[in-house]
């Protein structure tokens, strides 16, 4: 660490003292690292079927297992860590690029401006991701982009409401009032003084978005919307583990823990960033 | 206040206008043909023609937009061509199995999650909070339908206390039909629990760092009336957003959960539809959905301005 990483009052330090953050960082890490690795290396290659092999307990030589055409579980894990990770953070970046400008312009404009975004959002909220996915899927196909496009879409009146709820409230307030006072634009206030503030709003939000667009990726795969076979993906793998719980248990418990272990360590990474962001929450500790 | 109400009304039903119009030219601009797809490729032109005739499909699209529009209006959504019945006979059918779980899961998930999060929230720091926190993370990261795998693994397969699947209807009985619903409804209410069990504690954290509550406590307050009568109340709207949010979120889980149970519900009916290019009840269940979602958000909205006076008046 460097000199200045030390100080108690720096960001880093602050950061890697907090153990929400710490967990969540590690996790988050792990698997990240683990959908990598998968890009080299897996324990067995994942596109070829040894039937002979199939739906094994866990064993050394197959941590994990093996599903019903012999594929090892553990090497089909790490690889559909990639789509879940992939399809969830493209998906949060959509609705929050697009979703938080969108809500703190409505904010501080007001008026007809207001009422228009936030109509256009309701429509747009009025569409649950899995009822768009399935309207967009019937159209272009299954596929994971069509359920990145389908999930982002989702997320954008969720951001444009939770930052436009957070900025109203903002507004009236006397600190911002005293900057407009200065002299100072609508854009800019937003930016210097609406934006901090609403961040660990955001943050907690995108925390939730997340876990959600995990969630959903997986829902969407295991209706057989998303990503497609051979592709292996965490909630295609719970699809064809349901039907033969009762040989083979174990199939439909670690796809299931993957995606547990990958959203619980996102939100506690989130909730660590919330607490050292957050000035207002770090003085009341 | 009357304005407001009028006011809100209104714009909801631009929304679902607007919605009306998404929902058809999606459906219009669906590859394939929709009495093709159904007689099969070696039907005579003559056949097919009789039929789009049938349909409606040879029709300008504006005609077919308000004829379709027209009828949703009065209650008619069409005949399905597959099921040779009247949507809203099929919907209804399909209704009774979804809104109850819908229903049960919302109210579940409320009086689970809020009063936990209160809890939480008043406990802050302690080992309880602690605690509680740590279930809802993991209640969070929960997906509903591995969690209903599970469910029906262990009651189902295991004790064999409940159906693993299935649904009997309400004719062979209320209890037989509410075993079936017992745990999809538990499987989707969990997760949404434990997000509203968060919500409650960050925004009543929040609140109780507000003046208003160090006064109201500096003047003698008792801290459980102060908590109940003055937090608690401030801290309900984001917490009214994320159930109106649930509830779009419970309607997604029913359509997997439905899937895990083989529930015949909404869910599975709007996705058999849509292999099957029945169109009509697509559009028909699709616009449903999307108008009992607008009504729920309108219903949040409402509440807010019965939560917080200011807000009747703010324009």
């Amino acid at each position: 660490m460097s000199e200045a990483a030390r100080r108690p009052d720096s960001i880093v330090y602050m950061a890697f003292t907090n153990r929400s953050f710490v967990i969540g960082f590690a996790i988050t890490l792990f698997i990240t690292l683990m959908a990598l690795l998968s890009f080299v290396w897996t324990p067995y290659d994942v596109t070829v079927l040894p039937v002979a092999n199939r739906l094994k307990p866990p064993s050394p030589e197959h941590w994990l297992g093996t599903d019903h055409f012999g594929r090892d579980v553990l090497s089909m894990i790490m690889v559909g860590a990639r789509n879940s990770i992939a399809v969830a953070l493209v998906a949060v970046g959509i609705g929050m690029l697009i979703g938080v400008p969108l809500g703190c312009w409505a904010a501080a404009r007001g008026g007809w401006i207001d009422e228009i975004l936030m109509r256009f959002n309701d429509l747009v909220f009025a569409f649950p991701a899995l009822l768009s996915a399935i309207m967009i899927t019937a159209i272009f196909g299954p596929g994971a982009i069509n359920a990145i496009i389908a999930i982002g879409i989702f997320n954008i009146p969720i951001f444009a409401r939770v930052a436009r709820a957070g900025a109203v409230s903002l507004w009236p307030r006397e600190f911002i009032l005293a900057a407009r006072a200065s002299g100072k634009g609508q854009a800019l206030i937003t930016v210097e003084h609406i934006l901090p503030n609403i961040a660990s709003l955001l943050l907690v939000q995108a925390t939730i978005q997340f876990a959600i667009a995990v969630l959903a990726e997986a829902s969407l795969a295991y209706l057989g919307l998303g990503a497609q076979p051979p592709m292996p993906s965490w909630g295609r793998m719970l699809f064809d583990a349901q039907t033969r719980m009762i040989v083979s248990p174990t199939l439909a418990i670690f796809p299931g823990l993957a995606i547990v272990i990958t959203v619980l360590g996102l939100n506690l990474l989130g909730d660590g960033l919330a607490d050292v962001l957050d000035p207002k929450l770090r003085r009341e500790r | 206040m009357t304005r407001y109400l009028l006011k809100r009304f209104a714009a909801g039903l631009v929304t679902l206008f607007v919605a009306s119009i998404v929902v058809f030219s999606v459906m219009e601009i669906l590859p394939g043909d929709p009495a093709q797809l159904m007689l099969g490729m070696e039907a005579t032109p003559e056949a097919l023609n009789t039929l789009r005739e049938q349909m409606g499909l040879n029709q300008p699209l504006l005609t077919r937009y308000f004829s379709w529009m027209g009828g949703l209006v009065i209650g008619d959504f069409g005949r399905s061509m597959t099921y040779s019945s009247p949507v809203i006979e099929i919907v209804a059918e399909r209704m009774v199995v979804t809104l109850p779980l819908a229903v049960i899961s919302l109210v579940l998930a409320t009086i689970i999650g809020v009063p936990i999060g209160v809890f939480a929230a008043s406990r802050r720091g302690r080992l309880s909070d602690a605690a509680i926190m740590g279930g809802a993370q993991l209640g969070i990261a929960l997906p509903s339908f591995w969690f209903a795998l599970l469910l029906v693994y262990m009651f189902a397969v295991w004790l064999r206390w409940v159906p693993a699947g299935g649904f009997p209807g309400w004719s062979a009985g209320i209890w037989p039909a509410t075993k079936a619903l017992i745990l999809p409804a538990i499987a989707l209410a969990l997760p949404s629990a434990a997000i509203l069990s968060r919500v409650t504690r960050t925004s009543l954290l929040n609140v109780l760092g507000e003046d208003y509550i160090r006064t109201a406590r500096a003047k003698g307050m008792p801290k459980r009336y102060v908590l109940w009568r003055h937090a608690v109340r401030n801290a309900l709207i984001p917490v009214l957003t994320i159930i109106g949010i649930q509830f779009g979120f419970l309607i997604t889980g029913v359509i997997v959960v439905e899937n895990v149970f083989y529930l015949p519900g909404l869910g599975r009916l709007v996705y058999q539809a849509i292999t099957q290019r029945d169109l009509i009840v697509v559009e028909g269940v699709v616009m449903l959905i999307v108008a009992v979602i607008i009504a729920i958000n309108l219903l949040v909205d409402l509440s807010y301005a019965l939560v917080d006076p200011r807000l009747r008046t703010r324009e």
